[in-house]
């Protein structure tokens, strides 16, 4: 390192980097985002490959055979829950017994903090029925857990009938060395949560449940079934948990091994897989793929229900039968040897599923990009941020100077831009009462609308920021604020990206351009909208109308804008049900860090 | 001579079947083998060479190490109490070991150090992993069951390995300790290839000292060898709740053991005798108390040469039983790999009588217990217990034991919890599947539940021996033991592989970084000084005229 102890080469360095700042930034950014559509690419990308021992070389027969079993039993079960008008739970109990299971229910009962319109509810109350099929000789420490909901509407009931099929089946059976539990929960992801929390005997978000009686040790992998029409073509794998949380790869090699076993047509985010990765569409369907994994894990939700075992370091995932491929109708009775099959390899483990990836992202089934692949590209955007914070500052003050500016010029709008962050996190939930009062409009219209208030309101700041400090701002006192700012960024996006990595690289590609070329000097209006165009809102209409785009369901800019407001909603609710962190990410730390900047922009 | 005509007339064999048609469907099957052996063991270093029935294996363990009473049990599975009642001698998930020694030891530890091995050879099991760091001394869930009252638990040793698995080479030598070997009596019946196609399998030894008889003139060492499976007809028997001793041991009795004095097979008919259709049928029937309930069986006594030849088919219908008077369970709550909470439910489902309890937990030294946060309620009110002992843990050496005496209201649900933090090991502490997560032993909770009906105190030798094991001293409770199910949990478990990646990481790191950061702060930087010494430039001036190579 005589680049460094020597002092004309550091100078040398350092007057490269100086003067080449601004190109070297830009490359910077080409290059992450050149480097991340590359990792759609075909050969950039390594096959999948089973890596559990317990799960790769010991063979097991599919012998599930009581498809029409499974058919008579939904319909059973249909009836019977269009009889209740919802979770027919005698019944259920009854049939879970008489199939030789130890039967539990759970109550519980949760008000949302405003109405979900999306799902159009808001006190909810339901119960939750879960058979054990004790395994033979086994000490109760270990168990499976396989869960079905029990939907309204003619959805799922499909997934019930061959849950039961299945147990039936497999409580025949000798070789289970883990118990099973068959786990029919009410209201997805609210009995999901419910049925955790009474597992686990936490509370984390003031669910009301009644105890669990029945419990059968730590469990191992859950697998969420989820079938959405009673034809059934394909079935699409779903891994992305809450808060970004993906379960360990083998889970998903686990079932692309039995689809291929078994030949089903098996998707992942809706789409086949593509043999002719050289041809440009082939390159484009890697990539949309990607996308949508990526836009998926960044939003921070659990997309089925396995996404909330994921907090309890349970391997997770649903697999959800879809009718979207005319030509290849399957039985019911290969769907249970999948999960038979499935099952069955994971009561061979010998230890949690541990062995590959936790982080990775999937171009296809078949193809894996692993976190050394893909942490490039944010690096190359997180060093634009720190190469802004080491040169144009340092070389014109010192930090520690006192004659510097006061500490107070950069503390005002750092703190007032906080409180903001409060604000927008705190008020919409607790004020909706008063806005329903006062303006024509429904409790959830107004949480969402007193958030973008309140996000817009933050952009006048600036202005009063100015006013509270005592004077004009100095040249040097918006340089001290923009150091603050850009490490607070880099910060921000390192933890986030290390965490989930997708929301960290969706919101450095937006935030990190106009961040960095951030002065007071520049033309005022144009920049203004570019920042605005480029703030965390934008971001998420942004992600909202590519999605859409992705899942070839294109919306209108109305319609997008309709699909936006309820995303927000949905956001807060994910956090008021389920702890997602999403939404305190954004209000409490990156739109107050974006504010700061804007400050730097008014700056007078 | 007199000698060896009295030992032979008093030393004593007998072996029972005891089958009960479960609540849920399954069939319990309990063999219990009782050995007398009519020697005077409270005389110390006396040798006895003479063994008759006895296993010479265990004799000589016996007095070598100076045991005055030994228990040593191999499960496989878990008794589901709230399906299948109460069995008659309970016992963990895993291996247990407790043993009392005699007084006169001086060195109990290294006496429990060799005997766990040298057990660990006899039983082909792996009790030689019983150390100190799992090895506990409870001071009252664990009294003496035989004759003599010691209370001083320095003598008790008592450890648990709830991962043991109990297999054929575990079965081998436990029938090699009988006299008849697996060659006649009931132990033909013992097939590992059906007891181990089972719901529940159990085996245990029992050693202690008795009275010879009821006066306690004269005393014995008892062993019992206890075996208890429990069959799934759901799997086996296609839906059709039929059963027969062929179809379950895949064999058929043909003779008792010739050295027994008494060979039985006890059918449990108390729910709905008249529904039964047994065959052969027996006119002898038999009513016992056992576990506080008044049970009839029918008897076939092995004995008789008549019962042979047809003891097969036999169909019964079921009945819903009583909920277990006395029930617990275990788990582990919370999520993360910091903390956790062990929670305890007991509950007491006896309509109107409260009972107290003792229960022991202990948890291995890895699992830090915070003892300021343990609670007992019950019906949502604080219960203070009577009784604690708490002994933590030390790390490496010692498990935590906890014991506590509680009060169970009538018709209730108690919860102890206690929360923990789970211990950083050592690199080498880890099993070679640290994945899998760690064990914590079932806790043990001892009561005496108020009985049903009046319990049977006198001591004769006609009791069967399914119910005569525990010495009941009262008529109004029997003495139960409940176990919990084992907990597997999970410690921060570090990534195994990693040691290649840490290695080239932290090479780097120390090369690159720390290299020259070394460099920077230990160099040190001079600046080049411009002007020389007024006498150097004297004498420079002198050289150049001089020409001769300048000063530095």
């Amino acid at each position: 390192m005589g680049l460094l102890s020597d002092p004309n080469r550091r100078k040398a360095l350092t007057n490269l980097l100086t003067r080449l700042n601004a190109p070297i930034c830009m490359v910077c950014y080409l290059a992450a985002i050149v480097w991340f559509m590359g990792l759609a690419f075909e050969p950039f990308t390594l096959r999948t490959y089973m890596s559990e021992n317990a799960m790769g070389s010991t063979m097991v027969e599919e012998r599930f055979s009581s498809g029409e079993r499974a058919l008579s039993l939904a319909k059973e079960f249909d009836a019977h829950k269009r009889k209740a008008g919802g979770m027919p739970v005698e019944w259920l109990v009854k049939a879970m017994q008489a199939r030789g299971l130890e039967v539990f229910t759970q109550s519980f009962s949760r008000k949302l903090p405003f109405p979900d319109e999306n799902k159009e509810r808001y006190m909810v109350r339901g119960t939750n029925v879960y058979g054990i099929l004790r395994a033979p000789r086994a000490p109760r420490t270990e168990a499976l857990v396989i869960t079905a909901p029990c939907s309204p509407g003619n959805s799922d009931n499909q997934a019930v009938g061959l849950l039961l099929a299945l147990a039936q089946y497999f409580r025949n059976q000798i070789f289970w060395a883990k118990d099973i539990i068959f786990l029919v929960n009410e209201h997805d992801l609210i009995g999901m949560q419910a049925w955790l929390e009474g597992y686990h005997h936490t509370n984390i978000t003031g669910m009301e449940y009644s105890p669990l009686q029945g419990r059968a040790g730590s469990i191992q992998a859950a697998l969420s079934l989820e079938l959405s029409s009673d034809v059934i073509t394909s079935l699409d794998l779903i891994l992305e948990g809450l808060n970004g949380q993906l379960p360990n790869l083998d889970l998903a090699n686990l079932f692309y091994a039995f689809c291929q076993k078994l030949g089903v047509l098996c998707t992942i985010q809706g789409k086949l897989q593509r043999n002719d990765w050289d041809t440009a569409e082939g390159y484009t369907h890697a990539a949309q793929t990607m996308m949508l994994m990526v836009l998926k894990q960044a939003c921070g939700r659990s997309w089925g229900d396995h996404g909330l075992f994921l907090r309890y370091h349970i391997e997770a995932a649903s697999i959800r039968g879809i009718n979207g491929f005319r030509h290849y109708k399957m039985d019911v009775a290969t769907i249970g040897r999948l999960l038979e099959g499935m099952v069955r390899k994971l009561n061979n483990l010998l230890e949690r599923l541990h062995q590959s990836y936790f982080f990775y992202l999937l171009p296809s089934l078949s193809r894996f990009v692993s976190i050394g692949y893909y942490m490039p590209a944010f690096g190359l955007l997180a060093v634009i941020l720190l190469l802004r914070v080491s040169f144009p500052g340092l070389d014109h003050f010192t930090f520690f100077n006192p004659s510097g500016p006061g500490v107070l010029t950069v503390l005002t709008p750092v703190v007032i831009s906080h409180l903001t962050g409060v604000a927008l996190y705190l008020l919409p939930v607790h004020l909706q009462e008063m806005a329903v009062e006062h303006f024509p409009v429904s409790e959830t219209e107004a949480v969402v609308l007193t958030a973008v208030a309140i996000y817009t309101a933050g952009l006048a700041l600036p202005h009063n920021t100015q006013r509270l400090l005592s004077g004009e701002g100095t040249e040097q006192g918006w340089k001290v604020l923009k150091l603050t700012a850009l490490l607070y960024l880099a910060v921000l996006l390192g933890c986030t990206a290390l965490i989930n990595f997708s929301l960290g690289f969706v919101l450095a590609v937006t935030l990190v351009p106009i961040t960095a070329s951030m002065t007071p000097h520049m033309p005022k209006a144009l920049s203004a909208l570019a920042m605005v165009l480029l703030s965390p809102a934008f971001t998420i209409l942004y992600c909202v109308f590519i999605y859409q785009e992705l899942i070839e369901a294109p919306v209108s800019v109305g319609e997008g804008w309709m699909l936006f407001l309820s995303v927000i909603s949905q956001g807060i609710l994910d956090h008021a049900l389920y702890g997602s962190l999403v939404y305190p990410l954004l209000a409490l730390f990156i739109y107050p860090c974006w504010l700061m900047f804007w400050n730097i922009l008014f700056w007078s | 001579m007199w000698c060896i005509i009295e030992s032979k007339s008093r030393d004593q064999f007998q072996e029972e079947l005891v089958i009960r048609p479960l609540h849920s469907g399954d069939i319990y099957a309990s063999f219990q083998f009782r050995t007398l052996w009519d020697t005077d063991f409270l005389q110390e270093r006396q040798k006895v060479s003479h063994y008759r029935l006895f296993p010479k294996s265990l004799g000589q363990v016996l007095s070598k190490f100076s045991v005055r009473e030994l228990h040593i049990s191999f499960t496989q599975g878990f008794w589901r109490t709230m399906q299948w009642g109460q069995p008659f001698i309970p016992s963990p998930p895993g291996a247990e070991l407790w043993v009392w020694f005699h007084d006169t030891v001086s060195d109990v530890d290294g006496n429990w150090k060799e005997l766990t091995n040298v057990l660990s050879g006899i039983f082909c099991a792996s009790l030689n992993f019983i150390d100190l760091t799992n090895t506990v001394q409870p001071s009252a869930s664990f009294k003496p069951l035989g004759l003599g009252n010691a209370t001083d638990h320095r003598f008790l040793r008592y450890a648990t390995l709830p991962r043991e698995i109990v297999c054929t080479e575990n079965l081998t030598p436990w029938k090699k300790l009988l006299p008849c070997g697996s060659k006649a009596g009931l132990s033909v019946l013992l097939k590992s290839e059906k007891l181990f196609h089972s719901s529940f399998h159990s085996q245990a030894v029992h050693i202690r000292p008795v009275c010879q008889d009821e006066q306690c003139t004269s005393k014995a060492w008892e062993l019992r060898q206890t075996l208890n499976v429990v069959f799934d007809l759901y799997t086996s028997g296609q839906g059709k709740k039929e059963w027969s001793l062929f179809k379950m041991f895949s064999r058929t009795l043909t003779e008792a053991c010739p050295l027994a004095t008494s060979s039985k097979v006890y059918v449990d008919i108390t729910d709905n005798p008249e529904l039964f259709e047994l065959s052969p049928a027996t006119p002898l029937l038999s009513q016992a108390v056992v576990l506080g309930d008044r049970r009839t069986y029918s008897v076939f006594d092995l004995t008789r040469a008549e019962m042979f030849g047809q003891l097969r088919s036999l169909n019964l219908l079921l009945r819903d039983m009583l909920r277990p008077l006395l029930h617990a369970e275990r788990y582990v709550a919370g999520f993360g790999l910091q903390t956790g909470e062990i929670h305890t439910v007991i509950y007491n489902n006896h309509p109107y009588r409260a009972f107290p309890v003792l229960l022991m937990d202990s948890v291995p030294w890895y699992l830090q217990l915070y003892i300021h946060t343990l609670t007992v309620t019950s019906k949502s009110r604080d219960n203070k217990p009577s009784y604690i002992h708490y002994q933590p843990a030390k790390d490496r050496h010692r498990p935590h034991l906890l014991e506590m005496l509680i009060q169970l209201p009538p018709h209730s649900m108690t919860e102890v919890t206690v929360q923990f933090e789970r211990a950083l090991l050592k690199w080498t502490e880890y099993t070679p599947d640290p994945n899998h997560g760690f064990y914590v032993g079932s806790s043990v909770v001892s009561a005496l539940v108020p009985s049903m009906v009046a319990m049977n105190t006198n001591f004769t030798q006609d009791q069967p021996l399914f119910s005569s094991f525990v010495p009941v001293k009262e008529e109004s409770s029997y003495f139960v033991r409940v176990y919990t199910e084992p907990l597997l949990v999970n410690l921060p478990t570090p990534d195994f592989s990693m040691p290649y990646n840490v290695i080239c990481l932290t090479c780097t790191v120390v090369a690159v970084g720390y290299g020259s950061f070394y460099n920077l702060l230990t160099r040190t930087f001079q600046v080049d000084e411009p002007s020389l010494p007024l006498a150097k430039r004297l004498a420079n001036l002198i050289r150049r005229i001089r020409g001769v190579p300048l000063l530095a």
